[in-house]
């Protein structure tokens, strides 16, 4: 046999292979079947559900106050900013109006969210790439955020700091001096991140011109958030449609056009410096005022549908309520944005390697159990 | 920690063996150290627990130091399946599949209301399994929702001081219900 019908063999099989649930690089249970031909997937088939834990349909059986607690468990990383949206869509449709004092703690707790949310993803997507030294660098930030949020609602992770008319009690005394030690040691710190990571030239190997995703693309998967962003497609709901105190603050929407992995790696990056500025605009002037509105003890919706969006750290995360009157929704919608990121991981990936199916999956920063819910 | 400072020493007294041969004694005592000063978790996180589960392993936390040392992605080289977050009825398949792969000694910890008992689905829930100890058998039940990494911390030194407990030929495995 000579060696060109050798090489014809191994171009014409075609493997499947199946990745996951229990892979170190899916960040959970995402479980993808992939057509290889050689080392070059064809298709890439995501099979959910491995996760699927049911909070839409356990939220009819709960009130409203008691849903906030489940939505922290969707996307776990941007907690708040997913109790914000349940609260937000109960006070619009109830028309109570917020105080400044309440909207300006939430918009800090929000971006000091998203910045604990970046830190972790840009820790995991080094590991994923082979580079360990970030997991140590991006964590060892994050627990300075941990125990700001730890100080003023007592929980690290699943924050349930939201109620709605407000918040569950006013913030710490230390509260506004501890944000901008952090802030200050926080500015001093990223550039580290660039030296570390971003300047690499494996990362930008590896990343530059990988997985590939035009504005049409992310327009039609509904692509939102970074990974959006990172097309081109100006999608933030802070700047579109501004809840809480977003639109009492200068901002800058971070978009860049080349829409591969490399420019989601960067969207990310410079968010957290916006994040940051936002922070510290609202910080100094957060006006006196009590922590909640005072709400009826048990709260009932008007009959009719409600809708509300807000930015959550990984795109755009939608609550929408359909309420007959009762104490209970009759039907809570999650419109997640994990699960519309997931559905262009096909075009993204076929005709890449296989390891660049990882870089891929990282630069969306998945979180499972929000995709299934 | 001293040995005063640790809760629910009694279960752990039920196995205490008392004399034994002076030779096996000592082999066992060497082999045990070894064994919990080197526990090689499996990267296995479904859920938020997971997150936690990483921080107990990065910089502040750093269980490096309690010989929790590196996560092995295949189940073939881990010798504890650290069990953090909610498990569905679509996962249990694998996750008993994981753990029949794992190498014996192999040590189960629960991490979490939910692979404790199902936490928070445990109500009105048809997709969730109340409790992981109705799949493997678990050794070290850390409760929390999360916890957080110092309780991971707490847990694995329980397991440790329960592999310490271990004889040759003979291993201590705590099943449901006992």
């Amino acid at each position: 046999m000579t060696e060109e019908t050798i090489t014809g063999q191994l171009e014409e099989q075609e493997f499947s292979i199946n990745m996951g649930p229990q892979h170190p690089s899916t960040h959970g249970v995402l479980r993808m079947i992939l057509k290889l031909k050689g080392e070059t997937v064809e298709e890439v088939k995501p099979q959910l559900g491995y996760i699927h834990r049911g909070i839409e349909k356990m939220c009819e059986k709960l009130t409203y106050a008691q849903t906030i607690h489940l939505t922290d468990r969707l996307d776990y990383m941007s907690a708040h900013i997913l109790n914000e949206a349940v609260c937000l869509t109960v006070e619009n449709a109830l028309e109570v109006e917020i105080p400044e004092h309440i909207q300006y703690i939430r918009t800090i707790m929000d971006e000091l969210n998203r910045i604990a949310s970046h830190q972790l993803w840009w820790s995991a997507f080094g590991m994923d790439l082979g580079a360990l030294t970030t997991f140590f660098y991006g964590l060892r930030d994050r627990e300075k955020i941990l125990d700001i949020f730890e100080e003023t609602c007592g929980a690290r992770l699943l924050l349930s700091y939201n109620v709605p008319g407000g918040l569950m009690f006013d913030i710490h005394p230390n509260f506004q001096k501890r944000v901008k030690e952090f802030i200050t040691y926080f500015r001093k710190k990223l550039p580290e991140y660039d030296a570390l990571l971003t300047g690499n030239p494996i990362l930008q190997a590896r990343t530059k011109g990988v997985g590939m995703l035009t504005r049409e693309q992310a327009i039609a998967y509904g692509v939102s958030g970074p990974s959006g962003r990172g097309s081109g497609f100006s999608c933030d709901v802070r700047k579109h449609q501004p809840y809480s105190a977003y639109s009492k603050v200068g901002f800058k929407e971070i978009l860049y056009n080349e829409g591969d992995s490399f420019a989601r790696y960067k969207v990310r990056m410079d968010e957290m410096w916006e994040s940051m500025s936002i922070i510290e605009q609202l910080i100094d002037n957060i006006p006196e005022g009590n922590h909640a509105v005072k709400m009826k003890a048990i709260i009932k919706l008007p009959a009719g549908e409600y809708y509300q969006r807000v930015e959550a750290a990984r795109g755009e995360f939608g609550v929408f309520v359909v309420s007959d009157g009762n104490k209970m929704p009759y039907r809570m919608k999650f419109r997640s944005p994990n699960f519309s990121n997931l559905a262009a991981i096909n075009t993204m990936a076929s005709g890449q390697k296989i390891a660049d199916l990882i870089a891929i999956g990282g630069s969306l920063d998945f979180v499972i159990p929000d995709m299934d819910r | 920690m001293k040995e005063s400072d640790f809760k629910d020493s009694e279960t752990l007294k039920l196995f205490k063996k008392e004399g034994g041969n002076v030779l096996l004694s000592t082999i066992d005592s060497l082999i045990n150290w070894g064994r919990s000063n080197s526990i090689w978790p499996l990267t296995f996180a479904t859920s938020c627990c997971g997150i936690e589960m990483m921080a107990a392993g990065a910089s502040r936390h750093d269980f490096a130091r309690f010989g929790i040392e590196v996560y092995r992605a295949s189940p073939r080289q881990a010798d504890v399946i650290v069990v953090a977050g909610t498990i569905t009825h679509k996962m249990v398949p694998v996750l008993k599949r994981l753990y029949d792969q794992m190498a014996d000694p192999k040590y189960v910890i629960a991490m979490g209301a939910c692979a404790i008992s199902g936490g928070p689905f445990f109500y009105n829930s048809y997709h969730v399994i109340k409790g992981v100890d109705h799949v493997i058998p678990v050794d070290v039940y850390i409760p929390g929702c999360p916890p957080r990494p110092e309780a991971l911390l707490y847990g694995v030194m329980q397991l440790q001081r329960k592999i310490k407990l271990d004889t040759i030929g003979k291993n201590i495995q705590i099943h449901t219900g006992l």
